[in-house]
């Protein structure tokens, strides 16, 4: 990057994206900052178990003016930009919905999906920029031989981001910059106090951005609330996988797989949630071993280093964020779907999460587990 | 980077003589108009002044000018000031009272109308015609027996549209009930008398007319009994208590010495025809655009114009960047769009509202500053159509 680019730089007003802009800035870019704005955090204020004040860790009137503050230390234009309906439209409802049919959703995903490289992206476009920069930890390069752009983990292995990423398409990721591939969390907050940023001790942020203090169960009651939706009754009974009823649960979005605690049933050795079934409402329950599969569907696969999956391919899978990659074939099972076969049993395979193929650091695709 | 500023209904540069003006009463005349002594007597006097200038402004007696510290100041003193006064002195707010009010108000005046409601007053916000004006039968019919206060602004901020704010006066001196207007797209645009339109309380803003931020003033006709919202001296005939900012009042008094001596010039007539100008290019070199209240009378500064399939946020922020600065819709606490109450009360689609943008002048500006806009809006709104998922599914639907 040797010739100057007008870059837009997608700010959440934490240090990594801010330390982006300041270091494109001091590669001599025109760097714009532009933050969506995509959920009211005053919104749910005050409904049971939701905070009085507005707290929540982003899109914070807290967040917005320390993204602001940034570039206005390193002298670059700053945007915030409204989202808020296809917010709410493309990843607030899903995950509500998710949930409520027995399904555990990962937001980030969509959120990156529709709204960071599908409308940011656009505007960065419309707004005379060459690409957006994001403070993800991944890495997008050209695969000359492939004629291909690809997705490849990050320097970082601890903060590798590329699971919430499968999503992107060739078009997106070509537009796509994440200049904190090659770095460490320690190096990029060295490099943030060397631009003189005052957010550079900031901590990071863990949580789910629009459910604050992480707890999902009290935001549907607080959405569904503010939306006069009456949560539906998805209570129903507590079976083990060979259909003996053993108790009764009050709703089937208080679980996930592979949960323990809560299931309000003693038994001698500890049960585990196996499977959430949304039509009947039932929670299967069982032991330990039980969680574990061989095998998994994906569907609304996208694929990355590939143009299509003509015969099975290894790979390595993982099956959520901060999953150990497992090897695994993967196979077409339909025309938006692929069959995945570990070779070792996975413990909780998750329907609403995402199975994600790697080869080495090369992200190949993924797709939804069904 | 050449820059233009198009955008005056936000916020108006100091002019050169304005900011003269005040600069003696920082370091050099800096009593408190309180005091007795000499330096106290200087300032007193140029509060004074200033005071006879706002009135001659309006239309008004001095006495009948209350400095307060911007628009959204004088809104809330005339709505809750009276409001909150019954007939006969009571102490709080009280349930039954009822208030007019119309659905494309300034923030101001709305959320002033949204507190008296959970404080248990009633109100009603008359709607407006798909040229964004109120209808004053729809005033009349809105009446009862004991509504209060009708509160309707006299132009509005985003598309300059002014308010038959005249035949509302009447509707309410018929009535008996209090009138106020929000006049402050109106101060130094358009020549105000508050005798001829009948209101009782009016309010404008410094910062819009050329004088700083910070500093505003408030009609009150003599006999309205008004109850203040701060408390403390006897400043302002004990309507509005603290200091008083009196480098912002001597602003804002030659300030309106000045939009006097625009109006006797004729100087109006030459921003309605930059304006006219302005709006009648766009229209004629960029297809699907139209502009929102063009069939009603409006202030000669502001065009509010809707191009299709485009989000005026994006295109905002591409003209800013290219040195043009205009506006859209009404910015929240974090500095995003909201779609505009206004836009969509006049019945503009959502995505006709947020693909609307608002142009407005002062008078700094020259005929170079227009032809600077026309040269970037129309090639930026067709870049931006070019990578508009929307407006290529319209194209390929039509």
């Amino acid at each position: 990057m040797t010739t100057s680019r007008t870059i837009a730089v997608a700010m959440s007003g934490g240090v990594d994206s801010s330390t982006v802009a300041a270091m494109l800035r001091a590669e001599g870019h025109n760097v714009v900052g532009l933050t969506m704005q995509l959920w009211n955090q005053r919104r749910l204020a005050g409904h049971e178990g939701m905070p009085e004040s507005a707290q929540g860790r982003c899109c914070s009137l807290d967040d917005v003016y320390d993204a602001r503050r940034v570039a206005e230390t390193i002298g670059i234009p700053y945007y915030v930009i409204n989202h808020e309906d296809r917010f709410e439209r493309d990843v607030v409802r899903p995950f509500v919905e998710q949930y409520l049919s027995g399904r555990t959703p990962i937001p980030c995903s969509l959120c990156n999906n529709h709204l960071k490289f599908d409308q940011l992206l656009i505007v960065a476009q419309q707004i005379g920029a060459d690409a957006l920069a994001t403070g993800h930890y991944a890495r997008v390069e050209f695969d000359e031989q492939l004629g291909r752009w690809l997705l490849k983990r990050p320097a970082d292995r601890s903060k590798d981001q590329t699971y919430f990423l499968f999503g992107l398409t060739q078009d997106q990721l070509s537009r796509t910059l994440f200049p904190l591939g090659e770095m460490t969390k320690p190096e990029v907050r060295q490099r943030a106090r060397r631009h003189g940023l005052a957010l550079a001790e900031k901590p990071d942020s863990q949580e789910i951005c629009f459910v604050p203090g992480g707890d999902y169960k009290n935001f549907l009651d607080a959405y569904l609330a503010e939306q006069g939706e009456a949560l539906p009754d998805t209570a129903g009974e507590l079976v083990t996988s060979r259909g003996e009823v053993v108790g009764e649960h009050a709703g089937i979005h208080n679980f996930t797989v592979g949960q323990r605690k809560g299931l309000g049933i003693a038994t001698g050795s500890p049960l585990y949630v196996i499977q959430i079934k949304g039509d009947t409402g039932q929670v299967v329950v069982g032991k330990q071993d039980e969680l574990y599969s061989r095998t998994l569907r994906t569907h609304r696969v996208n694929l990355i280093a590939l143009e299509n999956l003509t015969e099975p391919m290894r790979v390595a899978v993982r099956i959520r964020h901060r999953h150990q990659a497992a090897s695994a074939l993967i196979e077409r099972a339909g025309d938006d779907e692929i069959l995945v076969s570990f070779d070792e049993p996975q413990r909780a395979i998750t329907p609403g999460q995402a199975a994600v193929f790697y080869d080495g650091d090369v992200v190949i695709g993924g797709g939804w587990i069904a | 980077m050449r820059r233009v500023y198009l955008d005056n209904n936000a916020t108006t540069p100091v002019l050169p003589a304005v900011l003269e003006a005040m600069q003696a009463y920082f370091a050099e005349h800096f009593g408190n108009a309180s005091s007795i002594h000499h330096h106290g007597q200087e300032t007193r006097a140029a509060v004074e002044r200033a005071r006879q200038s706002v009135a001659a402004l309006l239309g008004c007696r001095a006495s009948e000018v209350v400095f307060t510290s911007g628009g959204t100041e004088g809104d809330n003193l005339a709505i809750f000031g009276l409001v909150r006064s019954g007939p006969v002195q009571r102490g709080t707010a009280r349930a039954g009272d009822h208030v007019i009010s119309s659905t494309i108000e300034h923030h101001a005046v709305l959320s002033s109308c949204k507190q008296l409601e959970s404080s248990g007053c009633e109100v009603t916000y008359v709607p407006v015609d798909g040229q964004g004006r109120v209808d004053p039968d729809d005033v009349r019919r809105a009446l009862r027996p004991n509504t209060r206060l009708i509160t309707i602004m006299m132009a509005n901020n985003e598309t300059g549209v002014l308010q038959p704010v005249e035949e509302i006066g009447k509707v309410a001196a018929q009535a008996d009930v209090y009138f106020h207007t929000d006049a402050v797209q109106v101060a130094g645009k358009v020549p105000i008398d508050v005798k001829r339109l009948g209101c009782d309380l009016l309010s404008i803003s410094g910062h819009k007319m050329n004088a700083p931020q910070g500093v505003g003033a408030l009609y009150v006709r003599k006999g309205t009994i008004l109850r203040p919202m701060l408390y403390g001296g006897s400043h302002e005939r004990s309507r509005r208590a603290g200091t008083e900012n009196v480098p912002g009042i001597v602003a804002l008094g030659r300030a309106a010495e000045l939009a006097r001596e625009v109006f006797a010039h004729g100087d109006l007539e030459r921003m309605a025809g930059l304006r006219d100008r302005m709006e009648q290019t766009i229209l004629d070199e960029v297809d699907a655009t139209g502009v929102n209240g063009a069939g009603s009378l409006r202030v000669p500064n502001t065009s509010s114009i809707y191009f299709d399939g485009i989000e005026g946020e994006a295109l905002v922020i591409a003209l800013d960047l290219k040195g043009l600065a205009v506006s859209t819709g009404a910015a929240c606490s974090s500095g995003a769009i909201e779609p505009s109450h206004v836009l969509t009360a006049m019945g503009l689609s959502p995505e006709r509202a947020r693909g609307s943008l608002r142009f407005s002048l002062g008078k700094q500006n020259t005929a170079e500053d227009v032809e600077f806009a026309l040269a970037l809006v129309p090639s930026t709104v067709a870049r931006l159509r070019e990578l508009s998922p929307i407006y290529n599914k319209q194209a390929v639907s039509r």
